[in-house]
């Protein structure tokens, strides 16, 4: 009986949690349930989930990526410059900060798979590493319009208006981030569920040695996820500069707590016990109404940290306590 | 020298595991200032009383007696407390590599309770350097235990035992790491200790060791002692060798005729690091090579070479004449080479995910189109699978752990049979598995070879490997000692050359 009632609270714990907190916030707040608001939470969350995705990923095959905040940064930084300083066309503003990601998620790989790094120390490093490089491409400046130079000269380009579009238009009345955030969401959910890649990716997770066995090339597997997980984060990164309009300093060291959060929250949904992309969004959803719910009631900015982090060791404490007890 | 009779007495002590026995009324005595040899084929429950003895596990019933004192030891720090210490083989688990000989040969006294707060170095070399001198061993005590050679870490190990007073210290396979001087340097230090009164068990595979070396011997077959005495009324090599093999229960190998045909896998002078030291062998279609030895003979680091799990340092393997160098298993299934690998439950399936899931897992790219799972196709597959080898599964959807140990094997098989493999390597099949699931597996493995395919078969359960394999290969520290074909060699001389013996000794 009490084995039936874990298993159940297991299963549909996190949704139950994210219907209850809506349903609160509902009640007390006139304004909450409203379209217009609901648009926003699902926007404030694009961001976000795309860094989660990419979480998502390095823990499917058993991994994990702390860089991943460093690396929004770095990208929205360098959006933001190659357009400011350098009026680069917008394909090149898209692809540079991508092959960063991408870049970013191959040394990770190479320091984990190839140097036998424990993968939260050798991620760590990069965390410093990439957190760095982008403040010191930066000179700690924000990247602005028209920002001034200290010798008193002033950058000659402006943000690309189309470029705006991704973070701030909208489509048919929805934003367009949102379309591109659930676009997303089903195709990694299909390529995780559906196709020969995603299976490998899970089997390797789950038993990498059995899959090495099975004739499965488990560190190219590996590889492509931290490569992914980098790309998703530079996704999130690009977004973030279309959002704000600027290339904001530390604009993603907030976001990898909240990224992780979600995917923990998300392990348990409809009792999947591994990392999915369904529950890596509901997750997100979650985060997002808290946070939007609280802004609405005035509790303080600074206190938001704490109610995510309590989210984050409710969902731990679920899903290990879970995993571990069906272990023995 | 305290020649004290009967340190120890165990009487009646019965061990059940699940169910399972596994010592059924087991009676041992050991006296002070005695070499006393356990032996048993694997499985034989003399692991399964020394970890009784030495506190590791509780027992189930009967008595046991030190110093005509009944005890019950709560764990192996009280067993040794009370002066019964165990030696296992992997002596690296035990010493602390980073810190000195004197320190590691001191280090029971550091954690004793009431130990005193400040060391003084010198103090702790000086008595390091009283014990190591007792054991006439020669090693300087600044040196870090890291630098050692293994045998140099057993007898630190040895010092530290000695170094508290040890009344009962049992070896577990003490020389199976050992090179042959080291192994006499060894032995000479187990006299040492016979002849300062304590009493020693001795475990091990090597009966000519037992010859050269024990007092008294004990003899465990099937969860039961069937001979114990002195060493001279043992009757031998011969006399141990059928003690330990007994009348085993007629076991079935059905047997399927298979037409032999062209070498299919040629392996030449294969080696890697101490396991594997040069290992040739050859397979032929339809032809079922079991590879036999006892348990650290390098059997299962053979397979991983063949399987292409590790790299060797030299040697090569050729499949139908063309030479591979494996970098990783895949280059090997992909060759034609596949294994069903020993740890079942940790290598050969994924235990959270489903039988169909784990059938699937060696043909994704057969079972979808641009990367596109067909759950269809993979369905069917399953299916097939399971009616061919006969899992026993509710669904194809039910998650592996479920399943019997029987049937979670044949689906580690399963998932190769659509794979178009040529070679087939088989660690350890039968480990786990009940009856009448093994005469399945028996039966599955005999219809591959049927079907052409080149059946390497690695066991150590020597009937099992004389009554499958077409021809029998006797593996010892990492060679071939010798291949026979079927029926040229019975079990008591599969188990002599098994134990390190050479041909020319059999008469």
């Amino acid at each position: 009986m009490r084995e039936k009632l874990l298993n159940l609270s297991f299963k549909y714990g996190a949704l139950v949690v994210v219907v209850l907190v809506f349903a609160f916030f509902s009640f007390r707040l006139p304004y909450f349930f409203t379209y217009s608001n609901i648009s926003d939470i699902l926007n404030s969350i694009a961001i976000v989930t795309f860094v989660a995705i990419g979480v998502t990923l390095s823990l499917a095959v058993d991994g994990f990526d702390l860089s991943v905040g460093s690396t929004v940064s770095l990208s929205t930084v360098v959006t933001a410059t190659l357009m400011i300083w350098y009026q680069m066309p917008l394909y090149i503003v898209l692809i540079v900060p991508l092959a960063i990601g991408a870049i970013i998620g191959l040394l990770n790989a190479f320091l984990i798979v190839k140097m036998r790094i424990p993968d939260l120390l050798a991620t760590l490093a990069m965390m410093y590493i990439v957190g760095g490089i982008h403040k010191t491409y930066a000179q700690g400046y924000t990247i602005y319009n028209h920002m001034q130079f200290p010798d008193g000269s002033k950058a000659a380009g402006e943000m690309d208006k189309t470029f705006l579009l991704l973070g701030q238009g909208k489509w048919l009345g929805i934003p367009i981030s949102v379309i591109l955030l659930l676009i997303f969401v089903v195709l990694v959910h299909f390529f995780l569920t559906r196709t020969k890649y995603g299976r490998q990716i899970y089997v390797t997770g789950g038993n990498e040695e059995a899959a090495r066995l099975s004739g499965i090339k488990v560190k190219k597997v590996r590889t492509l996820a931290y490569v992914a997980s980098g790309v998703f984060a530079a996704i999130g990164g690009i977004l973030f500069a279309s959002r704000v309009g600027s290339g904001q300093i530390d604009a993603g060291a907030p976001l990898l707590m909240e990224a992780v959060a979600a995917v923990f929250v998300g392990f348990s949904v409809l009792g999947a016990g591994k990392p999915n992309i369904i529950g890596t969004f509901v997750g997100s959803v979650l985060i997002g109404v808290l946070v939007n719910g609280l802004t609405m009631m005035n509790v303080q900015y600074f206190a938001h940290d704490i109610v995510k982090g309590a989210v984050l060791v409710l969902a731990l404490s679920v899903t290990f306590y879970v995993l571990n007890r069906s272990k023995t | 020298m305290s020649l004290s009779p009967k340190v120890l007495e165990m009487r009646e002590i019965t061990k059940s595991f699940a169910g399972v026995t596994a010592l059924n009324g087991v009676d041992l005595t050991l006296e002070g200032g005695q070499i006393h040899a356990l032996l048993g084929a694997n499985g034989a429950g003399k692991s399964t009383l020394m970890k009784i003895l030495s506190g590791a596990y509780g027992r189930d019933g009967g008595s046991m007696k030190l110093l005509g004192q009944e005890v019950r030891f709560q764990g192996p720090s009280d067993a040794k407390l009370h002066g019964v210490h165990c030696v296992y083989q992997e002596v690296d688990a035990a010493l602390v590599p980073q810190l000195t000989v004197a320190e590691n040969v001191m280090l029971d006294e550091l954690a004793k309770p009431g130990a005193k707060t400040w060391i003084s170095p010198g103090e702790t070399a000086r008595r390091a350097e009283a014990v190591l001198e007792r054991l006439k061993v020669n090693v300087p005590v600044k040196r870090k235990v890291a630098e050692l050679s293994i045998a140099e870490k057993q007898m630190i190990l040895l010092a530290r035992i000695l170094s508290q007073d040890a009344k009962v210290i049992i070896f577990d396979e003490p020389t199976a790491p050992l090179s042959g001087a080291e192994a006499e340097s060894f032995f000479r230090i187990l006299h040492e200790l016979k002849d300062q009164g304590v009493a020693c068990v001795f475990i091990t595979h090597r009966l000519q060791e037992v010859m050269d070396h024990a007092d008294r011997v004990t003899v465990m077959r099937d969860g039961r002692v069937v001979y114990t005495g002195p060493l001279g009324d043992a009757g031998g090599i011969d006399g141990l060798i059928s003690h330990m093999l007994g009348k085993t229960f007629a076991e079935e190998f059905p047997k399927v005729p298979a037409e032999i045909g062209d070498v299919l896998l040629r392996v030449n002078g294969l080696k890697r690091g101490t396991k594997v030291r040069g290992v040739d062998l050859e397979v032929r279609r339809g032809q079922i090579v079991a590879v036999v030895g006892l348990v650290g003979a390098g059997k299962s680091e053979l397979a991983r070479l063949l399987a292409g799990a590790d790299r060797p340092d030299a040697g090569t393997i050729e499949l139908k004449g063309r030479a591979f160098r494996f970098r990783q298993p895949a280059d090997a299934v992909q060759a034609g080479i596949v294994s069903i690998p020993e740890e079942r439950r940790k290598q050969g399936i994924v235990i959270q995910d489903s039988v169909e899931r784990n059938l699937s897992l060696p043909l994704l790219s057969q079972l979808s189109r641009l990367g596109v799972m067909s759950a269809r196709r993979e369905r069917s597959l399953a299916e097939r699978v399971i009616s061919a080898l006969g899992i026993k599964t509710s669904s194809p959807k039910l998650e592996v752990k479920y399943l019997s140990g029987g049937n979670q094997q044949k689906v580690a098989i399963g998932k190769w049979l659509e794979r178009g493999a040529e070679v087939l390597v088989f660690d350890e099949p039968t480990k786990g598995v009940d009856i009448g699931a093994k005469s399945d597996i028996f039966r599955i493995i005999g219809n591959l070879a049927a079907q052409g395919k080149g059946i390497v078969y690695f066991t150590s359960e020597l009937d099992e490997g004389l009554g499958i394999g077409d021809r029998i290969a006797v593996m010892v520290d990492g060679r071939i000692a010798g291949v026979f074909e079927r029926g040229e060699i019975t079990q008591e001389q599969a188990l002599f050359y098994a134990s390190g013996g050479r041909r020319e000794q059999l008469s």
